[in-house]
């Protein structure tokens, strides 16, 4: 009895405040845009009985939406440079984390804690107040220009902000905590002795850095690029804040569709793709963890 | 091997004696794997009883279920002449010593001992009583205020103990219950577990994979394989009369001899190798058949000159390896066919005055009267 | 022995100014005297003055920490109830949809959880307002406390509610007396961890609150993008103060209890 009201207060909250919603996106995405409250077509016709209601309704349920998605090339390339943005800044959060996770392996024991904790703490802070750091840097009159200006290095300012640089950084700089600690966890189990017995066999350090250590770390360097490309996919707040006009990523595009458009059919649709699109990492993603945890167990 | 002392204790030989717990034809699957096939057990009251077996032979299981933590798939279990298949744990008279002792981290040892207690019929009043009663008995006083992590190994486990005894319950499990402890330690504890099952009068039953720990405290042992009893019996009849090669090589140290038995009378002759003279034993056994003859290294002598004509069994060979434990020495004789025979002796003199070292030739004999035929 | 070689120095060196020194630059420029943020004209605490005038700011403060008291602490309760199912639950009909439906947020975009909630609020005909800012935080916030509370739960001891049960409680009473107070650090974790993932969010609440109900983020977010001011620098470095000391005592007060155990344990050991 008392198993049964564990299993189903959170069972039956997800199903109505996750599942449910979920499956209304669904069926928006399949419905036409209308003037109307709310503005899509078909509606649920009370009048015709349960049944024979939902039955009308499915049949005008069609797939014009996605088709229209489909055909239109600012969708197409909001994917496209959603993947390249998404898959560019993973490599270079991967390019700048790495060090810092080796050089925290290596510190001395007493420090590690002291280091993880400062890997952290930015993670507490807000997201929006980190990203918002970086518009003050970035701009034309921003303190890196005054710097770099100062310095004599560049003549004229550049212009970073409001465009897909800054939007790397962005990612980079608040998705870094994502890709240190899991490369740290994997560097910090591994066994010294195996470099030791590496260079013994007549490996250098650099070699023996790239067949031991770097193989070694490898569910983690594939867990932190899982951890940093997800989010980095659907991202909303670091394109619009950092990126130009002409940065397109498609949580931009999902978040304009349905605020400053009001088309819900076409948001809904563009949603649902976005999470087809998101299925194969987050599988890949879920494959990782597994084998790691196989490999722990 | 060390006996409990009430020789005269042995319901189990008692026909109108009534079980305290009874095992009927249980089986118990987890998906495919039979943990527990068709089993029919009983456990009298006041025993010391021993579950023993190698890991995954189904003696936790079988505690488990008597705990209640398990159903049997079918057969019934009774306690007390009550079935209990399906009772939850916390409604059975039976309470459990775990092997990880499962202490309560954030709860004191007196808040520990007590813990089943409050939770049970006694009288508020007369739980103090009873704790500082516990506490008492395994020497724990001074520590009652202290937390599970600020005690020592053999201190926990005695809280376990403790805390499992405290509602005197009509049966204790003990799984494995001495396994975290170092040797010496093991040892005094055993002592200290008899000593407290006399006192309380608590039936004990104890899983364990160490057969001399089972020797030493069980009133009975049953040796386990595969989810079946083997053999049920004292730990003098286990060691001395094993009913198959599965229980006289899980339990102590013994020589195997495969042959071929023809029964005259009451005497096996075992043919076992060309050349050889036979190996006679006595036997129960009523027609000749394929047979393993078991004996113990203690029970081989080990000579340099020719044993007199009337031991019943002497053959010749020569040494291959010593292994000196200090109060004994094992000796691997090379018979001439290539079998080595392991003997034993006690190293009553000086190792310097050994009358045979490596490579001498020795004789081997034995009585008939020594070694067990087995013919499973 | 671990080399820690000049190369590993500068990573570690180059990699925390790059996580801090934003984070400081906004701290400093904080208390800068002029309205023009990038330009130093001396020292004042002024923005925070008038930060504190501001009744916009401060009611959407109350709103967000409301929203992410309620919404944590219910977040909690069902994380912990779904963890524990998840660990210990065995197999129930629907047990892989239900764990799906735990893991899912974790990975879904902010935007389609967002967007799929507010619809749902819209079909259901529900206004929305601090509730509906609730109930959303409390959905993707119990999918994290439940992964917090779930590892916690796969290294406890089972044998320990098994010795509960045989000393006579009942399944709850176990959980309760037993279990409770032992994962209690993880589930403390997992309402900190829900309640700043409830201060934190932007999307999420932009979907779900209504024209009366504006959170801080959204405060902020509206603000920014209209550019830098000082007084979003001054908000942000009283957050940013309240975090760090928040984590420095957390961490200081689980450090000095780790050392206590372990004082204990070698007292124990001698």
């Amino acid at each position: 009895m008392r198993r049964a009201f564990l299993i189903l207060v959170p069972y039956i909250w997800l199903l109505v405040l996750f599942l449910a919603p979920f499956l209304i996106v669904l069926r928006i995405s399949l419905s036409d845009p209308a003037l109307a409250i709310p503005p899509y077509v078909p509606q649920l016709d009370a009048a015709e009985g349960v049944w024979p209601g939902i039955v009308n309704l499915v049949s005008q349920f069609d797939l014009e939406n996605y088709a229209f998605l489909t055909g239109d090339d600012l969708y197409w390339k909001a994917y496209l440079s959603s993947l390249q943005i998404a898959v560019v800044s993973t490599f270079l959060t991967l390019l700048v984390g790495f060090p810092i996770a080796y050089g925290m392996a290596r510190a001395p024991v007493e420090w590690r804690a002291t280091l993880m904790m400062l890997v952290i703490l930015p993670f507490w802070t807000s997201f929006l107040i980190r990203v918002y750091a970086w518009i003050g840097i970035l701009g034309t009159e921003g303190y890196l220009n005054q710097l770099l200006l100062s310095v004599g290095v560049i003549d004229a300012p550049l212009a970073i902000l409001n465009t897909n640089i800054a939007v790397y950084i962005g990612i980079v700089y608040t998705y870094l905590p994502f890709m240190v600690l899991p490369i740290y966890a994997a560097l910090e189990k591994m066994d010294d002795s195996l470099l030791e017995a590496a260079e013994d066999l007549g490996c250098t350090r650099t070699s023996a850095f790239w067949l031991v250590t770097v193989p070694l770390s490898k569910t983690g360097i594939i867990a932190g690029c899982f951890l940093v490309f997800i989010p980095a996919l659907g991202e909303f707040v670091i394109p619009s804040l950092l990126g130009g006009s002409d940065t397109l990523m498609i949580g931009k595009v999902l978040w304009e569709e349905f605020f400053s458009n009001r088309d819900w059919p076409v948001a809904s649709t563009v949603a649902v793709i976005l999470l087809l699109i998101l299925i194969i990492p987050i599988i890949l993603f879920q494959r990782n963890e597994q084998k790691q945890r196989e490999m722990d167990g | 091997m060390a006996q409990p002392s009430q020789d005269v204790f042995a319901p189990w030989e008692d026909a109108t004696e009534k079980p305290l717990i009874r095992f009927k034809n249980v089986t118990k699957r987890f998906g495919d794997f039979t943990a527990i096939d068709d089993l029919t057990l009983d456990i009298y009251a006041k025993e010391f009883f021993a579950l023993l077996g190698p890991s995954g032979c189904g003696k936790t299981t079988l505690m488990r279920m008597l705990g209640g933590f398990e159903k049997p798939t079918t057969g019934a279990i009774e306690l007390d002449g009550r079935d209990i298949v399906g009772v939850p744990p916390n409604k059975l008279a039976v309470n459990m010593m775990f092997q990880s002792y499962a202490l309560f981290p954030h709860l004191s040892v007196y808040d520990n001992i007590a813990f089943g207690l409050k939770r049970g019929t006694m009288d508020k009043a007369d739980i103090p009583g009873r704790v500082d009663e516990m506490l008492r008995l395994t020497r724990l006083q001074q520590f009652a205020k202290r937390k599970p992590h600020q005690i020592s190994g053999g201190q926990r486990q005695r809280v376990a103990l403790a805390r499992s005894l405290a509602k005197a319950p009509k049966l204790l499990l003990l799984d494995e219950p001495l396994g975290a402890l170092d040797k010496k330690l093991r040892q005094d504890t055993q002592f200290e577990l008899m000593d407290i099952q006399e006192k309380t009068g608590t039936t004990f039953v104890i899983v364990t994979h160490d057969q001399e720990e089972a020797m030493t405290v069980a009133s009975r042992v049953a040796v386990m394989d595969a989810g079946v009893i083997v053999q049920v019996a004292t730990p003098d009849a286990i060691y001395e009369t094993p009913n198959s090669t599965y229980v006289a090589d899980f339990i102590g140290d013994v020589n195997l001899i495969e042959g071929y038995a023809a029964i005259k009378g009451n005497r096996a002759e075992i043919t076992w190798a060309e050349g050889q003279p036979v190996i006679t034993a006595k036997t129960d056994l009523k027609a000749g058949t394929k047979c393993t003859f078991a004996i113990r290294p203690e029970k081989v002598a080990i000579t340099a000159e020719e044993p007199p004509e009337n031991r019943a069994n002497r053959v010749q060979g020569k040494v291959l390896d010593i292994a000196y434990l200090g109060n004994i020495s094992t000796y691997h004789v090379e018979l001439p066919d290539g079998k080595v025979i392991k003997a034993q002796t006690a190293n009553d003199r000086r190792i310097a005055r050994r009358s045979f070292t490596w490579e001498d030739p020795v004789w081997l004999s034995w009585t008939d009267t020594a070694g067990v035929v087995l013919t499973k | 022995m671990r080399r820690f070689s000049w190369f590993n120095a500068t990573s570690l060196t180059l990699g925390f100014a790059f996580l801090y020194l934003p984070m400081i630059i906004l701290v400093i420029y904080s208390f800068n005297e002029s309205r023009l943020v990038t330009v130093w004209a001396g020292f004042s605490t002024k923005w925070y003055g008038e930060l504190l005038q501001n009744d916009a700011f401060l009611d959407a403060a109350w709103v967000t920490i409301k929203v992410g008291f309620w919404s944590s602490t219910i977040a909690t309760v069902l994380g912990t109830m779904a963890a524990y199912v998840m660990v210990r639950g065995g197999r129930f009909f629907g047990r892989t949809v239900f764990s799906g439906m735990v893991y899912a947020p974790l990975v879904m975009p902010e935007v389609i959880t967002g967007l799929s909630l507010l619809l749902f609020f819209i079909a259901i005909d529900l206004d929305r307002g601090v509730l509906t800012i609730v109930l959303a935080h409390t959905t993707f916030s119990m999918c994290y406390v439940s992964v917090v509370v779930s590892s916690r739960l796969v290294s406890f001891d089972k044998s320990l509610e098994e010795a509960a049960l045989d000393l006579g409680c009942t399944p709850f009473d176990a959980f309760r007396s037993v279990t409770l107070p032992i994962i209690a650090p993880s589930v403390i974790a997992g309402w900190l961890l829900a309640f700043t993932l409830s201060l934190d969010d932007l999307v999420i609440a932009s979907f779900a609150s209504g024209p009366s109900s504006t959170t801080l983020p959204i405060k902020i977010f509206s603000a920014v993008r209209l550019g830098v001011t000082p007084e979003i620098n001054a908000l942000s470095t009283i957050m940013i103060g309240l975090v760090t000391v928040g984590v420095i005592t957390a961490s200081l007060v689980m450090k000095r209890n780790i050392a206590r155990a372990r004082l204990d344990e070698q007292r124990a050991a001698g």
